[in-house]
């Protein structure tokens, strides 16, 4: 019977959160409408106020059918997703290691080179390099994540710090290294890549339906979902897992228990590269077929606000990636229709992440009562 | 009882870890001397004055060099400069650059005290973020949002320096500054959010909206964009002084406001009740608040102060170089502000340092695009980062932040 | 100056820490509020201090009602108060934390450094205290800490002053020293509210005593006619026995040898010098000493926490003094980490997991890469029905049990398994009296199965009753070893001072 009780109150706690979350969306949204108005300086200056208004209507109409009015949008939604969904997994698994993983951008760029250069060095057959071009943004990722764990658990360098500065690293390696004979295009004077041979491409997940070439949506969608299905069975199932989660949450008891916290410090930032160099992969050799310098764009800090949205639990991330997906599938076509520019998904996103980490405001706006959330802390301090 | 002779005092593993780092770094330098400075044959031209240049023989320089930076990594490393070790280290850098640099311009020459402004001019910016990082972190809250700021700073400079010039640019950009900084602190004190990412849902809410209002309005309308920015001033008498005079004393407001918010800083904080009060809120917010010191007024005053500082130093790219603002014309210079505070140790002279060390990286990226060094501009580029990472991880490992930054306070505990 | 607190109630989520209560001081008087951990002693003291506001009930000074939104307004009112943990900043000089708040100031709030200096100075030679303003307190001794609270009580000139368990970092000496302040202040015509759960302190030094059991004034009593064992009953609700039952000793070979360790932290500082004990099989060794001198960094080279910088740690005669933690777990090891809540448990995991924290790698409950949460689940319900730990089931937090329930959570991990040596600190620190009994019985027990145990603790009380043999600490060095049935807590404090009573011979 008490049991019973338990569970039942656990249901009500997600029920609310779940309820804390769309409120959050939905003060971001108006926000955001407040933000269009005021911006709108030709409605204004002649004094068109409805006018304005009237523009917040189509933008974010625009911002629906662009997401979820069509098939085609739905592929859009798909593919704005994939490299969110592995790269919120990329910076949940460190957050449950209680570590901040700014440096999925970073990261990204490492494996998408990695993937990149297996993707057009090799000439299939497909079922032998997609795997191992995927592998190779995996491993790429890895390697160049390991670097500020290795230096937290060496030095004590914060990974808040150091990630930021390899990112910027990254971008100026990758702009030399497309100038490089080996990785330049061979007739291009500006840093672009090489093609991916046809093999190499990721299918597309929508290829049997005959002259669709619009459907971008790929392969890569798959093997996100494979990551979130990973993170979820690492959490749950393994000893390395109840390992990140006890470090996670109280890094002192972690050490006393016996845990080898300097290798879960290295292991978590691995495991974080190794996602974030899958979303490499699957932009490069799904997405564009071949790099620029900014194929990373900004997907690694939105994966901070998806993992943040999602609590870093597998299916948040999951869900929250999906919205973020769906926003910037939506703000194209927003940007097209309306005139409003896409940075305004940014806004949108940092709003949301906004409300959302403070469940206190969102319940003082909207009055709702019992509301919890665990944003948690995610810094612990500078120290060493 | 047997007492064993201690001849040298027993050091704790991490010192001695540390001791050997700082040893080997030497040594690495020295060799980098011997074997790649060295290897480029020529006089390097350093012109200090329009009459005078200074010649440095690169390659002698260079050996040179590497005999005294190899002599200093082996005394180091046999028995260490104890409290010197900084002194040491820091001497030892500024001689490799300078052998560096040499490298660099050896068969040529150029304009060294040009160089010199430059470092000043460039470091204005992360100066004063740093500062408004200081402000925050002494009061326990951690300022993630620095390059958020700096960035809402530099469209409001340049939007209002436009329309009333730019000294209203300037107070305009401080208002902003406020304003950003008043979302960190509602967000962190009042609502208790996690302070790194509140800091972060700023800088993406200050770049999402710059940007979105840059193209929005400043495009169809260039003419909210276009800022006259201020000339430098040369200072009477003290802008005579050969070298100094141009790098420190020729220079526009901003550099004379930095140093003076510097002086003042690190004034207030040592030597005032404010200070005081500060440093506590800081350490051990809750023996402040038990002797009744408003800890959350005292919180919130200063990330406003913080956030006016950074404003200021947003305005210095629009009203203090080119006139205009571009999306993201910061270009993470607040995240190097973030690594200037902890460089610098949480303290105003020590973040100036550090400011003037990445201002110096840029000014050297800058002036080696220009020499055929062969060295790929990318990586001159990265330097700046590669400096603080270096700094970051080999210097400043075990230095001691405010004890209280990133936690919010509660009352009651 | 008359203080009441008029039917002070104040509920948490799930608890009322206090309970309607009504309590009196007259200046120039000493009042004991005495209850066990977490009776509400310090939910009440709170509520007095302003940092709580109350859910009912009044606080009343010489006949007004009082609303005490923050700690300004009960210093201005005349309450001043010595927390439990120390509100010193630890980086600020001593003049710096006096003055903090009530800094004497120049122009444009020009700290007068001088001025704040001689404040202390005469505050310090008007009662006795010895303090040097200029010395920055995380150098200072805690009962040296101790006084730095009270001069800056003294400085806001509190009519009223709360001690909150004051004696629990002092040497018994000090403690004589502590009740001569309280003396001074009480005939300076000051009020004194001490709280403690000692009970012999109370009986020493109060003129009124209130006793707080579940949040609520049970009663008052007169510490003229009252006896220990009578009030110890009122602040449990039942009968209690107040020492260790226990045989003596049968001791075995030796288990734990540790020779000359010493210990440095990271910045060079010494916490344990040129250390060197034994721990037999069988038998219970203590370890006395004033926090602070060296016993956390001790037990932390034993227990792999921290690199010894010298000396050798042997466990049956495998030198283990590289080992990290886990092998010295697996070694047969047990360690209660002085902090519960820092080290000993992970706050957000459930009971079950906190159950296999040291121990979910072994064979038992994983296997290849995974962990075995059926046995896991079982091992944990088994162990909650055995230690009587009282949780609503083995899922809920650990954080949200009781501080002795979480202790017993420990205890039961640790020791629920084949142990060569057991190393307790602090093992009873904010636990409940019905616990603090359950788990001296299980040390002893645990003694009687012939395991090594060694107990540190800043309880001098506790250490002398369990020990068999007694180790005395002082800045990082042993002291002094000791038959816990042959001295008196009195010399024990002496050599926790760091001086030698002349009829004692040394180790």
């Amino acid at each position: 019977m008490k049991n019973l009780f338990n569970k039942f109150g656990e249901r009500l706690n997600r029920v609310s959160s779940m309820k804390l979350t769309l409120l959050a969306v939905l003060s971001a949204l108006i926000v955001g409408a407040f933000i269009i108005i005021v911006s709108d300086v030709d409605n204004l200056r002649d004094g068109d106020v409805l006018g304005a208004v009237s523009t917040v209507g189509s933008a974010y109409w625009a911002l629906v059918v662009g997401s979820f009015g069509s098939l085609r949008a739905i592929s859009n939604t798909i593919n704005s997703s994939t490299p969110l969904i592995l790269c919120g997994v990329s910076v949940a698994i460190a957050f449950k290691a209680g570590l901040f993983n700014i440096g999925a951008t970073g990261q990204m760029l490492a494996g998408g080179m990695t993937s990149l250069w297996v993707g057009f060095a090799m000439d299939g057959p497909g079922y032998v390099q997609v795997p191992l071009a995927i592998l190779a943004g995996a491993i790429g990722g890895a390697v160049f994540g390991a670097i500020p764990g290795i230096l937290k658990a060496r030095t004590g360098a914060h990974e808040v710090i150091t990630t930021i500065m390899l990112n910027n690293m990254a971008a100026f390696f990758i702009l030399w290294l497309l100038k490089t004979d080996l990785f330049q295009r061979e007739d291009r004077t500006d840093p672009i890549s090489k093609l991916v041979s046809a093999e190499g491409r990721l299918p597309r997940l929508f290829g049997f339906m005959d002259g669709r070439a619009d459907l971008i949506a790929h392969v890569g969608f798959i093997v996100a979902l494979g990551a979130v299905l990973a993170y979820w069975w690492f959490l749950k199932k393994t000893t390395t897992g109840f390992e990140f989660r006890a470090y996670g949450l109280n890094a002192d008891a972690a050490t006393y228990a016996g845990m080898h916290v300097k290798r879960l410090t290295v292991l978590s930032m691995m495991f974080a590269g190794g996602f974030a160099g899958l979303a490499g992969a699957a932009e490069v050799l799904g997405t564009y077929g071949y790099a620029s310098t900014n194929f990373a764009g900004n997907i690694g800090f939105d994966a901070i606000a998806i993992a943040l949205l999602g609590q870093s639990s597998p299916l948040g991330t999951f869900f929250a990636a999906i919205l973020f997906g769906a926003l910037q599938a939506g703000g194209r076509q927003m940007q097209t229709n309306s005139d409003v520019p896409i940075d305004l998904i940014i806004v949108l996103r940092a709003l949301i992440v906004m409300f959302i980490a403070a469940p206190l405001l969102v319940k003082t706006i909207w009055r709702t009562k019992n509301a919890t959330i665990a944003a948690g802390q995610t810094f612990r301090g500078w120290g060493s | 009882m047997s007492t064993t002779e201690v001849v040298a005092p027993l050091l704790s593993l991490e010192q001695k870890r540390r001791s050997r780092n700082v040893g080997l770094s030497l040594i690495f330098l020295a060799l980098v001397s011997a074997f790649f400075l060295s290897a480029r044959p020529g006089d390097a031209g350093f012109k200090l004055v329009e009459s005078f240049t200074l010649v440095l023989p690169a390659q002698p320089f260079a050996q040179a060099l590497a005999v005294v930076l190899g002599a200093l990594g082996a005394v180091q490393l046999y028995r260490g400069f104890g409290k010197w070790t900084n002194v040491v280290l820091a001497f030892a850098t500024a001689m490799f650059v300078v052998g560096f640099l040499a490298w660099a311009t050896s068969g040529g020459s150029f304009n060294l005290t040009g160089m010199l402004q430059d470092t000043v001019t460039r470091s204005v910016p992360i100066t004063l973020g740093a500062i408004a990082g200081i402000l925050c972190e002494r009061s326990g809250i951690i300022n993630i949002a620095i390059e958020g700021q700096l960035l809402g700073g530099a469209f409001a400079g340049a939007v209002l320096g436009s329309l009333y010039g730019p000294w209203v640019g300037v107070l305009g950009a401080m208002a902003i500054g406020v304003g950003l900084s008043a979302l960190l602190a509602v967000f962190s004190i009042r609502f208790k959010v996690d302070q790194v990412i509140v800091g972060f849902a700023i800088n993406f809410f200050s770049l999402g909206l710059t940007s979105f209002l840059s193209q929005r309005v400043l495009t169809p309308y260039p003419e909210y964009n276009i800022v006259k920015p201020f000339t430098p001033y040369a200072v009477p008498l003290l802008s005579d002084i050969p070298v100094i005079g141009v790098a420190l004393f020729t220079q526009t407001y901003f550099v004379y406001i930095s140093v003076i918010a510097v002086v003042l800083t690190t004034w207030f904080m040592y030597r005032t009740r404010w200070g005081l009060r500060t440093r506590a809120i800081g350490e051990y917010p809750q023996a402040a608040g038990t002797l009744g010191v408003d800890v959350l007024k005292l919180r919130y005053r200063n990330v406003w102060i913080a956030g006016a500082i950074a404003g200021l130093g947003g305005a210095w790219w629009p009203i203090g170089t080119v006139g205009r603002f571009d999306q993201n014309i910061t270009n993470g210079r607040g995240f190097i502000a973030l690594a200037a505070v902890i460089f610098g140790r949480w303290h105003p002279v020590g973040a100036l340092t550090a400011a003037l060390v990445f201002g110096l990286a840029e000014a050297i990226q800058l002036k080696m695009s220009n020499l055929d060094t062969g060295i790929p501009s990318e990586f001159l580029l990265m330097a700046p980062y590669i400096v603080t990472l270096v700094v970051v991880a080999g210097f400043v490992g075990r230095s001691r932040a405010p004890k209280a930054a990133g936690q919010a306070y509660d009352a009651s505990k | 100056m008359k203080l009441e607190l008029r039917g002070i109630t104040k509920r948490f989520p799930g608890v009322v820490a206090n309970d309607n209560v009504n309590l009196a001081l007259n200046t120039g008087e000493v009042l004991s509020l005495i209850g066990e951990n977490g009776a509400g002693k310090s939910t009440l003291m709170s509520v007095l201090y302003g940092m709580y506001k109350p859910d009912e009930g009044q606080i009343v000074i010489d006949g007004t009602d009082l609303v005490f939104a923050s700690p300004a307004d009960a210093i201005g009112a005349g309450i001043g108060m010595v927390h439990q943990h120390f509100m010193l900043v630890p980086v600020f000089t001593v003049a710096e934390n006096v003055v903090l708040g009530v800094e004497p100031t120049g122009a444009l709030g020009k700290l007068n450094i001088d001025e704040a200096r001689r404040m202390v100075r005469e505050i310090s030679d008007k009662y006795n205290l010895d303090l040097d303003p200029d010395a920055v307190i995380e150098d200072l001794p805690v009962g040296v800490q101790q006084r730095v609270e009270i001069v800056k009580v003294l400085l806001r000139d509190a009519k009223v002053v709360v001690f909150d368990e004051p004696t629990a970092v002092l040497t018994p000496s000090e403690i004589i020293e502590f009740f001569e302040i309280v003396k001074t202040l009480v005939s300076a015509g000051r009020g004194v509210v001490f709280i403690t759960h000692k009970l012999k302190e109370a009986l020493n030094i109060a003129d009124r005593i209130a006793v707080l059991r579940r949040g609520k004034v049970v009663g008052e009593v007169d510490p003229k006619t009252a006896t220990e064992s009578q009030i110890a009953e009122m602040m449990v609700g039942r009968p209690v026995q107040l020492t260790v039952d226990k045989n003596s000793a049968k001791t075995g070979d030796v288990v734990l040898k540790v020779t000359d360790l010493t210990v440095l932290d990271a910045d060079g500082r010494t916490h344990v010098e040129n250390v060197s004990f034994e721990v037999c099989a069988g038998e219970i060794v203590g370890i006395a000493g004033v926090q602070g001198n060296g016993q956390t960094e001790l037990v932390e080279a034993l227990t792999g926490l921290r690199k010894a910088t010298r000396g050798v740690i042997d466990l049956d005669g495998k030198d283990l003094t590289h080992s990290n933690p886990r092998e010295r777990h697996q070694m047969g090891m047990a360690h209660i980490p002085e902090d519960r809540q820092r080290q000993g448990l992970v706050g957000g995991l459930s009971v079950a997991e906190n159950l296999v924290l040291t121990r979910y790698h072994d064979d038992q409950f994983s296997h290849g890469v995974y962990v075995d949460w059926e046995a896991a689940n079982a091992v944990a319900e088994t162990l909650i029905t055995e230690y009587d730990i009282r949780t609503p089931n083995k899922e809920t937090g650990v954080g949200t049990l009781s501080g002795g329930n979480q202790q017993k959570v420990i205890v039961a991990r640790e020791l629920s398994r084949d142990l060569r040596l057991t190393i307790a600190a602090q093992p009873t620190r904010g636990v409940d009296v019905g616990s603090i009994e359950y788990i001296h019985s299980r040390i002893v027990k645990e003694r009687d199965a012939g395991t090594a145990v060694l107990i540190v603790s800043t309880e001098l009380e506790e250490v002398m009753a369990l020990s068999d043999r007694l180790l005395v600490m002082y800045r990082g060095k042993v002291v002094a070893e000791l038959d816990p049935k042959k001295v008196t807590p009195m010399e024990v404090g002496l050599y926790m001072a760091g001086s030698r009573p002349d009829s004692a011979v040394s180790a």
